[in-house]
């Protein structure tokens, strides 16, 4: 995995001198930018274990470094540092420090699975990104992501009923992340929909909100599902060398 | 296709979460349509979330367990061995179940424990055939006959088709896609355009079918959101388009949301009209606008529609 990685040359580490001579050489002007050398000693050897150990991560080793995922990355498209390959290449390198420099976008891929369509190593690189959030997140380098909490609240309803209704999914995201409830586009939003719809569909609506929707018989089930996600994070959490309790 | 015909004309209807809430335009055109070309949709019985996109992040297994669930409803409980999913989560989700039964040890024994606590019968690779609306229209009525019934039709009407992720990625879920002859293809996919061109519409050459509206952070990165719906409205419009049809009640939710967030956080006003392709073919199956829920939709088209003389 001999990659030249352009991203490590970080203008800080970049020297020009205005009159540079070399063994009598003049290496003035073009020829005197260096890059000034720079020694690594911090490897986590075990980053590439740790990320494989969560869910989405399994197959990282698999990685050839060809860029496809990053080549056809939603988000890489609107913001160039979203980089995946990149950031699989420090994980198997162990390069930790690196990794971390980008550790508040890691969380914003959209799951849109370009990268997984176009992988020739079935590496998965949509379920690596998330398992790397996750990772970042579980090792306290980052809060909770919004997507996280968001993921959770959805996750919890699902268990807990068997359904999901999305106004109250909204409301509890905009609660928990602390967004004011009256967004403009929402009010917006509302308004439009208020002009065209007839009175049964907003009776059902608010009928929702009152009584959540809910599969029967299903108290077994989410108990099943509680067990198996609370063993699911303890196995997690232990294989990042964690304590068992958050 | 023959014996499709006759598989698709009773199908197990699993209309999911979305549909009884943002998405239920998309429920009463489609159920329209189902009414109107006599075809018959058994509603599956005290079903379950399919665990969306949301559940897969917080444990994997656990959303194949709940895509299984309504599998196994299907089968054991109502004897049907065909699920159609208009939704392209609930629809993309029940096949990488599918999938994932079929391939993983872990995904089995999860469903399997989880199954046998909750006292149903687990779900077995191969019970059922989860499908989309566009097969099922497609192959369940089929093209010819489609044609026959078309009243007036969507003349002059400029359609750009968008799909969006889960009806085609990952490819390895899909192993019916790509096969060549009438499969549909994961890259340029065409059973919308194909149904719609049916139904008199003038399809726009739209490069973004498969681009991602960003539904997964439509709320926890809306900005994200906003940027990626509005490439798809802009390149609608450029493409000449009157209307974008879709196919998932995340995409057609997140165009237009964004597009109202659009025109306040970004003053980028777009007017392209978005309408469950379902609704356009009842419209040109002479259903009228209130009936396939035109006006359930955020976005009015109704003065467009009127104005081509199609509602």
């Amino acid at each position: 995995m001999a990659i030249h990685e352009k991203n490590l040359i970080r203008p800080e580490n970049i020297k020009t001198h205005d009159n540079l001579v070399i063994d009598g050489v003049d290496v003035s002007g073009h020829w005197s930018t260096f890059i000034e050398t720079r020694v690594v000693t911090d490897y986590n050897e075990q980053l590439q274990e740790e990320i494989a150990a969560l869910p989405g991560g399994e197959y990282i080793h698999r990685c050839w470094q060809c860029g496809s995922c990053t080549n056809a990355c939603t988000v890489n498209a609107i913001n160039p540092d979203f980089n995946p390959r990149y950031w699989i290449y420090l994980i198997r390198m162990g390069m930790e420090s690196e990794l971390l420099r980008d550790k508040e976008i890691i969380w914003q891929c959209v799951s849109c699975n370009k990268c997984t369509y176009a992988c020739p190593r079935d590496v998965v690189p949509e379920g690596v990104m998330k398992a790397t959030a996750h990772w970042l997140e579980l090792k306290g380098h980052t809060e909770t992501t919004p997507s996280t909490i968001f993921d959770t609240i959805f996750t919890d309803q699902v268990v807990n009923t068997g359904k999901i209704e999305d106004g109250a999914i909204i409301k509890n995201f905009l609660l928990q992340t602390k967004q004011p409830l009256i967004q403009d586009w929402l009010v917006q939003m509302v308004k439009q929909m208020i002009w065209n719809l007839p009175i049964k569909f907003l009776m059902n609506m608010g009928l929702a909100t009152i009584f959540h929707p809910r599969t029967k018989r299903w108290d077994k089930t989410r108990d099943a599902i509680r067990e198996h996600i609370a063993e699911e994070k303890a196995a997690e959490r232990a294989a990042l060398g964690l304590d068992a309790a958050e | 296709m023959p014996e499709r015909k006759e598989k698709y004309k009773k199908v197990a209807y699993y209309h999911g979460c979305a549909l009884e809430g943002s998405g239920q335009p998309y429920n009463t055109s489609t159920r329209a349509i189902a009414k109107k070309l006599d075809l018959e949709l058994v509603d599956i019985k005290n079903w379950n979330c399919c665990g969306a996109m949301e559940v897969k992040n917080v444990d994997p297994e656990i959303q194949t367990y709940l895509s299984s669930r309504v599998m196994s409803l299907a089968h054991n409980d109502m004897g049907q061995d065909v699920v159609m999913a208009p939704c392209n989560g609930c629809y993309h989700n029940l096949k990488k179940a599918e999938y994932d039964i079929a391939n993983k040890e872990k995904s089995r024994e999860v469903v399997e424990k989880i199954s046998a606590k909750a006292d149903h019968p687990k779900y077995e690779a191969g019970q059922v055939e989860t499908i989309h609306a566009l097969d099922w229209l497609k192959f369940g009525y089929g093209e010819d006959e489609l044609k026959a019934k078309i009243k007036g039709g969507l003349k002059g009407l400029k359609v750009a088709n968008y799909y969006g992720c889960m009806y085609t990625r990952p490819r390895h879920i899909f192993p019916e896609k790509d096969q060549g002859g009438d499969s549909d293809s994961t890259s340029q996919p065409h059973y919308m355009d194909d149904l719609l061109a049916i139904a008199g519409a003038e399809n726009v050459d739209f490069p973004l079918k498969t681009a991602c509206c960003g539904g997964a952070h439509t709320l926890s990165d809306s900005d994200t959101s906003t940027k990626l719906v509005l490439n798809i409205l802009q390149a609608a419009e450029a493409a000449g388009a009157d209307v974008i049809a879709t196919e998932c009640p995340t995409c057609h939710s997140g165009l237009e949301m964004h597009q109202i967030r659009a025109l306040k956080r970004m003053s980028a006003e777009t007017n392209v009209k978005v309408i469950y392709f379902t609704q356009l073919l009842g419209l040109a199956l002479g259903l009228s606008a209130r009936k396939v829920g035109i006006h359930e939709n955020v976005s009015n088209s109704i003065p467009m529609l009127k104005a081509k003389k199609i509602a």
